[in-house]
C-alpha cells in the first residue's frame, strides 16, 4: 500500500476507505453544459477519482447526469469546464477512438450487419492486430461469455442476454483500461439480471479491468459496488463503500435513496443526540454540523418492537398498520410527538415472539449506533 | 400416440379441411389483384411479344404475316442494294449511350445526392421537413418544363453561357445544347430527388449509437463510414441507383429536349419506331429488349439483397 493520496475525494464524503490505490479516471471539476432552448447543466462542478481494477458504480435517479458523466470519459463530448485525466494523462480533448476505454452502451448498439464474432473482432480489427490474434483473442472472448456456439449467429438472431453478453465481450476485447457500463442490465429480466450481476463481477475480477457502472437500482449498486457514487442533480453527493453510503449516508437524500428510510427530529450536542420522541443516542457528527436541531436517520431493521409498555431505553408508541411479507413483519407505528416510524422485524419461525396488533401500545428499541446524524 | 385413436376424426383431417377453405379463401381475395395484373400488365405484354414476331403495316400497325425481323433488326440490319446483313451500327451506339450515360447520371447523382441525403437527415427535425419539401418541390413539377429550365440554363444563350461571358472566362458562347453532356446534365438533376428520398429514409433509419461505438471501438471518421454507416445505408443507396438507373435507360423527354434529334436514347428509338419509322415489331421488339434488360437488372438486385440478408 502507498500513501500517496493522488486525489483528493470531495472533503465531506464519508468515505472511510484508508486504503488510498492507483487512480485509473480522475475527474476533475467537470461540468456540463447543454445549450439549447433552455440551459441544461447536466454535471455541476462533478470530482471523483476511479481507482484502477476498482467496481465503481454510479448511483443515481434517472436524469441525475450519469450518462452524461460516462460519455465525457468516453469522449463523446467534451466537458465544458474540468478536465477528465487518466491516471495523470489528460484527456479531456481526445477523441473517443483513442482513448484506451470502451463502453457497454444501455442499447447495446451491436452492429446489425456483422455476426457475433465480427462484433467481438472490430475493436481488435480497428487497434491494426495481427488476424492471427485477432482471432485467438474472440475466441478467448467467447470463452469468457460462453457465447462460442452462437458465434456466427447475427445480432438480430440471439435473445437480450446473449446480446448483452456479446457487448461485453466487444468492450473487453481490446482489452481497454476502463471499462464503462450504462445500465447495461436494465432491458433485463430479474432472473437473468441476477445472473448477469454475478458474471460482470467474475469478468472484472478476471480481467482486472476498472469498471465503471451506471445503474439507477441501489441494490444492484450494493451489491455489485467496490465502491458507490451517489449522485443528484448533476452533483455527486457521497462516494464510499457499499456498506458506508447504506449505513452512514451523509444526507437525507442519499439516506432516502438507498434502502428504506425513518427521519426523525432530534436535538444534537456534543457527540450524544436527544430525539424528541425520547431516549439518547452516541453518534458520530458529521463535517459541517453543529450542535442544535438536526435531522436523524434509522433504518427499519435496525429497531425492534415489541407490545406493551416501554422499558428501559425504549420508545412508546401506537401500532398502526402491521404487514406480514413472508421474511419480514413490517410495523408501521406513530409515536408521541405525531412522527410516524416503520420498523422491519424478520420473522422468527411460528411461536416465537409475536409482533404487536394493529392499534394496540408498543415500545421500539433501537440499536447502538443506529442513529445516524444527516447533514441538511 | 394410442390417443389419436379415441378422436371421431381420422387424424389431420381436421387440418386439411381448414387447410383447403384457406386456399379457397386466398384465391378469392387475391382475385381482384389477378384481374389488374392480366388486363394493365400481361395483356399489353402479350400484345408486345405478339407484334414483335410481325410484318410493319405500310402506314405504321401491322401485318398479319410471321418475321423475325422486328428482332434480327434490333441488332443487325440488310444491306438495301446487297442484301448482306451488316450491324445496325446506329442502333448499337444508341445503346452503349443510353447504357453509358443512364450509369454516369447515377453515380452523379450518387456523389451529390448521398451527401445531401445526410446532411437533410442529420439536421434537427424541426428543419428536416423543410429541406425535405425543397428537395422534392421538383419532383412535383411536370418533367417537360423542368427539362426546359435546364435548357434555359445550358443553351448558347443561356444563363450558364451568359455568365461565363461576362466574367470573361470564356470569349464564345460554349456549346452545350444536343450533346451527351446536356442529356447526363439534365437526367442528373430531374433524377436527383429520386436518389436522395431513398438515402434519405435509410440515413434516417441509422442508428447514430452504432456510430459512437464504432468510435468508441477505436474507428477512425473514414474507417467508421466504410465499415458501419455504408453498410447499413447501402439497401437505400442500392435502391436509389435502382430508381435513377431505370428510368435513365428508357428516359424519352430529357433527351429529346437536350439531345436533340441526333444523340437519341433507347427510349427515342422506340418512339421513332411507332413514329416516323412506321416499325412497330421494331419498336415492340425493342422494349422488350430494354425490359428484359431493366429486369435482369432487378433480378440482380434481389439476388444480391437476399444473399446479404442471409449471411452477413
Ligand atoms: N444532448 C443533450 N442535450 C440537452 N440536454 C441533455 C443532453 N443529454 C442529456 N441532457 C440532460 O442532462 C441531464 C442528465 O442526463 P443523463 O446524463 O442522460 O441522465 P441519466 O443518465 O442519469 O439518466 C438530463 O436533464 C438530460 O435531459
Ligand atoms: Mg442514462
Amino acid at each position: 500500500m502507498t500513501s500517496q493520496t493522488a486525489h483528493a475525494e470531495p472533503s465531506d464524503a464519508t468515505d472511510t476507505d484508508t486504503d488510498t490505490a492507483a487512480i485509473a479516471v480522475d475527474v476533475d471539476r467537470v461540468s456540463k453544459i447543454f445549450r439549447g432552448e433552455t440551459e441544461v447543466r447536466a454535471l455541476d462542478d462533478v470530482s471523483v477519482g476511479i481507482r484502477k481494477n476498482e467496481f465503481f458504480t454510479l448511483l443515481g435517479p434517472s436524469g441525475c447526469g450519469k450518462t452524461t458523466l460516462l460519455r465525457l470519459i468516453a469522449g463523446f463530448e467534451p466537458p465544458t469546464m474540468g478536465a477528465i485525466r487518466l491516471g495523470t494523462r489528460d484527456i479531456s480533448r481526445l477523441p473517443p477512438n483513442q482513448r484506451p476505454i470502451n463502453t457497454v452502451f444501455q442499447n447495446y448498439a451491436l452492429f446489425p450487419h456483422m455476426s457475433v464474432a465480427q462484433n467481438i473482432a472490430f475493436g481488435l480489427e480497428m487497434l491494426g492486430k495481427p488476424k492471427a490474434e485477432v482471432q485467438r483473442t474472440v475466441d478467448e472472448m467467447l470463452h469468457l461469455v460462453r457465447m462460442e456456439e452462437l458465434k456466427n449467429r447475427r445480432t438480430s438472431e440471439i435473445s437480450g442476454g446473449q446480446q448483452q453478453r456479446v457487448a461485453l465481450a466487444r468492450a473487453l476485447a481490446p482489452h481497454p483500461e476502463v471499462l464503462l457500463l450504462d445500465e447495461p442490465l436494465s432491458a433485463l429480466d430479474l432472473k437473468l439480471r441476477k445472473d448477469m450481476q454475478i458474471e460482470l463481477k467474475r469478468l472484472q475480477h478476471e480481467t482486472g479491468i476498472t469498471f465503471i457502472f451506471v445503474t439507477h437500482d441501489q441494490e444492484e449498486a450494493l451489491t455489485m459496488s467496490d465502491r458507490v457514487a451517489v449522485m443528484s442533480a448533476g452533483k455527486i453527493l457521497q462516494v464510499g463503500r457499499p456498506r458506508d453510503v447504506y449505513e452512514r449516508p451523509a444526507e437525507r437524500f442519499v439516506a432516502n435513496f438507498i434502502g428504506e428510510s425513518n427521519f426523525l427530529d432530534a436535538t444534537l450536542s456534543g457527540g450524544t443526540v436527544e430525539l424528541a420522541a425520547g431516549g439518547r443516542f452516541e453518534v458520530r457528527v458529521p463535517e459541517g454540523v453543529r450542535d442544535g436541531a438536526v435531522s436523524v436517520l434509522v433504518r427499519p431493521e435496525h429497531a425492534t418492537v415489541h407490545s406493551g409498555e416501554p422499558g428501559e431505553g425504549e420508545i412508546a408508541a401506537t401500532a398502526e398498520n402491521v404487514v406480514y411479507s413472508g421474511e419480514a413483519t413490517v410495523v408501521h407505528l406513530r409515536l408521541a410527538t405525531g412522527e410516524a416510524i416503520k420498523i422491519r422485524l424478520a420473522n422468527a419461525p411460528q411461536g416465537g415472539e409475536a409482533p404487536p396488533r394493529t392499534g394496540g401500545a408498543a415500545a421500539i428499541r433501537i440499536a447502538p449506533g443506529a442513529v445516524t446524524v444527516l447533514r441538511d | 400416440m394410442s390417443k389419436q385413436a379415441e378422436t371421431p376424426f381420422p387424424p389431420g383431417a381436421l387440418e386439411r379441411e381448414a387447410e383447403i377453405a384457406d386456399t379457397r379463401n386466398r384465391w378469392l381475395l387475391s382475385l381482384p389483384a389477378i384481374v389488374i395484373i392480366v388486363c394493365a400488365a400481361a395483356g399489353p405484354l402479350l400484345v408486345m411479344v405478339v407484334y414483335s414476331f410481325l410484318t410493319p403495316g405500310d402506314y405504321g400497325n401491322v401485318k398479319w404475316e410471321f418475321s423475325l425481323d422486328g428482332w434480327t433488326n434490333t441488332i443487325v440490319q440488310r444491306d438495301i442494294f446487297d442484301d448482306t446483313l451488316i450491324w445496325a451500327d446506329a442502333h448499337l451506339s444508341i445503346f452503349w449511350r443510353s447504357f453509358s450515360l443512364s450509369l454516369i447520371t447515377t453515380i452523379l447523382t450518387l456523389i451529390i445526392g448521398v451527401p445531401t441525403a445526410w446532411f437533410v437527415a442529420t439536421q434537427p427535425p424541426g428543419r428536416r421537413e423543410f429541406w425535405l419539401f425543397l428537395v422534392t418541390v421538383p419532383f412535383w413539377t411536370n418533367l417537360l418544363v423542368r427539362t426546359i429550365a435546364v435548357q434555359e440554363l445550358i443553351r448558347s444563350e443561356g444563363v450558364i453561357n451568359l455568365i461565363l461571358l461576362k466574367i470573361g472566362i470564356i470569349d464564345a458562347p460554349i456549346q452545350m445544347m444536343f450533346t451527351d453532356f446536356a442529356i447526363g446534365f439534365g437526367m442528373t438533376y430531374v433524377y436527383l430527388p429520386l436518389m436522395v428520398l431513398p438515402v434519405y429514409a435509410a440515413v434516417d433509419k441509422l442508428d447514430f449509437r452504432l456510430v459512437e461505438a464504432a468510435h468508441d471501438l477505436y474507428a477512425g471518421r473514414w474507417t467508421a463510414f466504410r465499415r458501419v454507416i455504408l453498410p447499413l445505408i447501402k439497401p437505400g443507396i442500392i435502391a436509389g441507383s435502382i430508381l435513377v438507373f431505370v428510368p435513365c435507360l428508357g428516359a424519352y423527354v430529357t433527351p429529346r429536349v437536350l439531345g436533340g434529334g441526333k444523340n437519341l436514347m433507347f427510349g427515342n428509338l422506340i418512339e421513332l419506331q411507332f413514329g416516323a419509322g412506321r416499325n412497330w415489331p421494331l419498336g415492340a421488339a425493342l422494349s422488350l429488349m430494354l425490359m428484359t434488360a431493366v429486369m435482369v437488372a432487378l433480378i440482380f438486385y434481389v439476388r444480391i439483397t437476399s444473399r446479404e440478408q442471409a449471411d452477413g
